[in-house]
Order: structure tokens, then sequence, then C-alpha cells
């Protein structure tokens, strides 16, 4: 464990390294898989295609895409435009379906009465469908956020930095506490991702919480009313 | 004034919702569209926000096509409330009401104070504002609906069986309010309705309709209840089911002034006004029909 004490610095590096690529990739999953995943559900053909594409694309062993995606791309082995599209593909993956299924959880009534009330196409999906599909986009990204911050460790393997070197240096030099030190920041980062995402969901979806708190608001005329 | 004229809707499936309905329905006065689930009511309402467009015929609105104006902005012009009020579940009740307003680009101080005086409007209390629709009871939600439908001022207010998925008891609330509501604002409605005793109460006009939306008789309640058109209309409003051919009760005593009614089935179905042991005459207003109404509901609670 005097490893960890003597390289607090590095191991402080590589975990600034680590976000500074997990970050982007899921931010860039969830607005890509939007777009997909609103074609995916707007038509029943679509649907059933770019679902189980999505589902086998995951199923891909990451280290040879990472291998091959630099040959289709024109980038280098370890261009950190490699490593960004090669995790944000998997976190399509996983993030298209998320968005098909929120998009279907809308209510049909909320939407059809939207339409009544005159949302031109565009709005209402910006306004009335995307929100109400929040909470289960919400779920979505959060496994996907988890699941970008593993697989980064993954990427050591090419030689970018991110807490995976840990991995690999400490096998390679027999070093415990250097692989200790890379599963507990990278446990640390997932839930500190974990953390943000529900935080955010909250502030940017108060209604999903308002149910049970906003009744028994204190300093508010309290009366409680019965959901029918 | 709603004019349909010789409008037919085929599904892409292939069904035949609507069969060449024709009808007017009169400016400032409530005309109820009612009939058995599937008989087209609802195509039919939704043709005239251009929900649905027909597959030939014309809808016109004061003399103009509704097929050439642009759809969203139709909408924007038309209130419409619907089954389950429809409500925006991620906006406060206040927003929820001023909806159109704020699409239309009305300043959000503005539609704020004029969803205000709305809920004052349909009765709902004003700390309601800043709840969410999850938060108010099925009662209170539809208020909220109705209210939305209001918010730009419609000539026309299109109610989709509003008041379906509410309680016996809250519902007579709601139609009692709804009474009301045309007598303040004087707006033509479209009520679409299964329920006769809604139709008969609320509807200056009624429309009776059969599968693919033919008319089975069309004319105000008291000429369809004195008049059926036909074995379906009156099967349909209940007259042989005899709900509503009532007599005197021989057997029961008179209650002070009040002569006990029953209906064909022997059971007590009301009273009427008997001072003197004298039936009181001459001065049937209009409404009294609503005593059908009455004992309808006492059977569905």
């Amino acid at each position: 464990m005097n490893w960890i004490g003597n390289n607090l610095p590095l191991i402080g590096e590589r975990t600034l390294d680590h976000i500074a690529i997990t970050a982007p990739v899921i931010l860039l999953s969830f607005l890509i898989s939007v777009p997909i995943g609103w074609v995916a559900n707007r038509f029943t053909a679509s649907r059933g295609i770019v679902l189980s594409a999505s589902g086998v694309f995951y199923a891909i062993p990451s280290l040879p895409l990472f291998v091959a995606l630099p040959v289709i791309l024109g980038t280098g082995l370890r261009s950190p435009v490699n490593v960004t599209i090669g995790l944000t593909l998997y976190g399509i993956a996983l993030m298209v379906r998320s968005t098909a299924d929120g998009l279907a959880s809308v209510d049909p009534d909320v939407t059809q009465s939207a339409t009544a009330m005159g949302f031109s196409d565009s709005s209402r999906f910006w306004r009335v469908e995307l929100p109400l599909a929040g909470p289960v986009l919400l779920a979505g990204l959060r496994v996907v956020s988890v699941s970008t911050v593993s697989l980064a460790t993954v990427v050591a393997v090419l030689g970018v930095p991110t807490l995976g070197l840990f991995f690999t240096d400490g096998v390679e030099r027999n070093i415990l506490g250097e692989i200790w030190a890379g599963i507990v920041m990278t446990i640390v980062i997932a839930l500190v991702f974990d953390v943000i995402i529900v935080q955010l969901g909250r502030l940017l979806m108060p209604w999903t919480r308002s149910s049970s708190a906003a009744v028994s608001r204190p300093g508010r005329r309290t009366r409680v009313v019965a959901p029918v | 004034m709603i004019e349909f004229r010789a409008v037919n809707k085929t599904f892409p499936d292939g069904t035949r919702a609507v069969e060449n309905f024709s009808a007017v329905i009169p400016s400032r006065t409530t005309t109820v569209l009612v009939g058995s689930s599937g008989c087209g009511k609802t195509t039919l309402l939704r043709m005239i926000n251009r929900m649905v467009d027909p597959t030939d015929g014309a809808i016109e609105i004061d003399g103009e096509n509704i097929a050439d104006v642009a759809a969203v902005k139709l909408r924007r012009s038309i209130g419409y409330v619907m089954q389950n009020s429809g409500l925006l579940p991620h906006r406060k009740v206040i927003d929820n009401i001023a909806t159109v307003p704020l699409l239309k680009g009305v300043p959000k101080a503005d539609a704020h104070r004029h969803a205000l005086e709305l809920m004052e409007t349909v009765g709902l209390d004003l700390s309601l504002a800043q709840r969410y629709p999850a938060q108010l009871s099925g009662g209170q939600q539809q208020r909220v609906g109705v209210a939305r439908g209001l918010a730009v001022n419609p000539n026309i207010l299109l109610m989709d069986e509003p008041f379906g998925a509410v309680d016996p008891i809250v519902r007579a609330d709601l139609q009692k309010e709804t009474l009301r509501l045309q007598r303040e604002l004087d707006k033509t409605v479209v009520f679409v309705t299964h329920d006769i005793d809604e139709a008969f109460l609320l509807g200056d006009q009624v429309i009776i309709l059969e599968k693919g939306a033919r008319i089975a008789q069309q004319g105000t309640p008291e000429e369809i209840l004195a008049n059926p058109a036909s074995e379906f209309v009156a099967d349909f409003i209940g007259a042989d089911r005899g709900k509503r051919r009532l007599t005197v009760s021989s057997t029961a005593q008179p209650q002070g002034d009040d002569v006990v009614l029953i209906d064909a089935g022997g059971y007590a179905a009301g009273v009427i006004s008997a001072p003197d042991g004298k039936l009181a005459t001459g001065h049937s207003s209009p409404k009294s029909r609503s005593i059908s109404n009455k004992t309808d509901q006492a059977g569905d609670a």
C-alpha cells in the first residue's frame, strides 16, 4: 500500500484522464441516441431493425473494435478520437433502446391531447414527448454512465492513459496497491457520475418527485387530495 | 356554425368509420353526438379540428372549408377537452391551462394571469395552480382540462367524453358546471358521449348515431323522447326498457305533496309534485328532463 501513498499525484492525474475520456462519451451517447431512438420508435418497421442492430453491436468484443476502428477511421490507435468513437458506439448501443422505450412509454392520451392543443410535430417532440420520456432516458443514461466508466479501463491496453493503466501496470509489476487504486477510483468515478445524473434528473424533472413531495410541503395550504 | 357535407372516413385498415355524414351544428348551442362505442362519434369530433381528415366530403366552419386552414393554426383556435383530461403531466396546473396561449406567443405573465381567472371560472381553488396534474383528483383534473380548452377564448369547444372516467357524483357536478358555463360563455359546444342521459341533459341538439356514424335521429331531447324515430332509437334511449315511461304508483301512498313514480319494472324511479293530490301541469320547464337523469345516476351509483 506504500505505492498509493507515494503516487497520489499520479492517481489524481489518471482519474482526471479517465473523466476527460468518459464524460464526453456519456454526453455524446445520449445526444446521438435521441434521433436514432426517435426513428426506432416512430416507424414500426425500423423499431425491430434498429433495436436488434444496437443489441448485436453491444456484443462485439471491445478490444478488436478499438484495433479495427483506426483502420476504418484513419486515426491512430491511441488517438482520443478512436477511443471516444469506440466507447460512444457502445454507449449508443445501450442508449438507443432506452430512448425508444422511453418515447414509447409516453401516454398516447397525452400526445393526442398535445396535438389537439395545437403543438406542431417538432414542438410536441421537444416539449412533450422527450421530457415525458425523461425517467426512462435517465435510467438508461445511468447504465451508459457506469458501463462507459468501466469499459474505459480497457483502452489502457492500447496505451491510452486511463485508470486502466493501473491494472496493466500493476499486474505486470505485481503491485497490488496499484491495482486497488485503479479499482477504487473507477468505482468512485462511477458513483459520482451516477449521483450527478440523478440530481440532474431531479432538477430537470420536478414533476417526477411532486406526487409525494409537494402535497406535504410545509408552509402551504395543505389540502391533501387523494389521487384518483 | 359547423357544417358536415357528405363526409366519409375510411381508415387505412379498411374500417369505414363515417359513411356519408351530413349535419349542421348551429353556433352558440350544445350539440351532443351520442352512440355506442365504435359508432364513429369521436372520429366526427376529431374531424372538426383536423385530428382526422375526411376521406372525402367537406367540413366548413362559418362557411370556410377547414381543409384550407393549416391544422396547427385551426387546432389552436378550437378548445378541446378529452377523457382522462389529457393534461401534460410535466407541467403545473397553471402552465397546463396556459398551454395554447403560450404556444401562440402570449407573454407568460399575461397567460398566467388569464389562467388564474379561468381557474375561478371553472370553480378551481387557486391554491392548486402550482400543483402538478398527478396531485389532483379526477374531477379537478377534468376542470383543469375544461379551463385549458377555454384558454384562448375559442368560439368552438370540442368535448370528447370528458366526464367518462369520473365517478357518478363528480360527473353530475361537472355536468351542472358545464350547463352553467355554457349559459355564461355562449360557445358552440360539440360534445361526444355514449351516455344518453348526459346527452339529453346537456344537449340543445342531440344526434344519435348508429355504426358508421349514420344518423339514427337528430333533434332536441324533447323531440327524440316524444317520438323515437326507430326501434334502434327507442332501444337506445331506453324507452322500451321502461326506464323512461314512468307511471304513478298505485300502491305507494303519496308522501305529502309528492306522488311516487315507478318504471315499467315496478321500481320506484322518482317522485312528481302533486299539491293537494293533483299533478302539477303547465309549469314543467324544459330542464325537467333532468329527473330521468337523476334516476339513472341513482342506478349507476
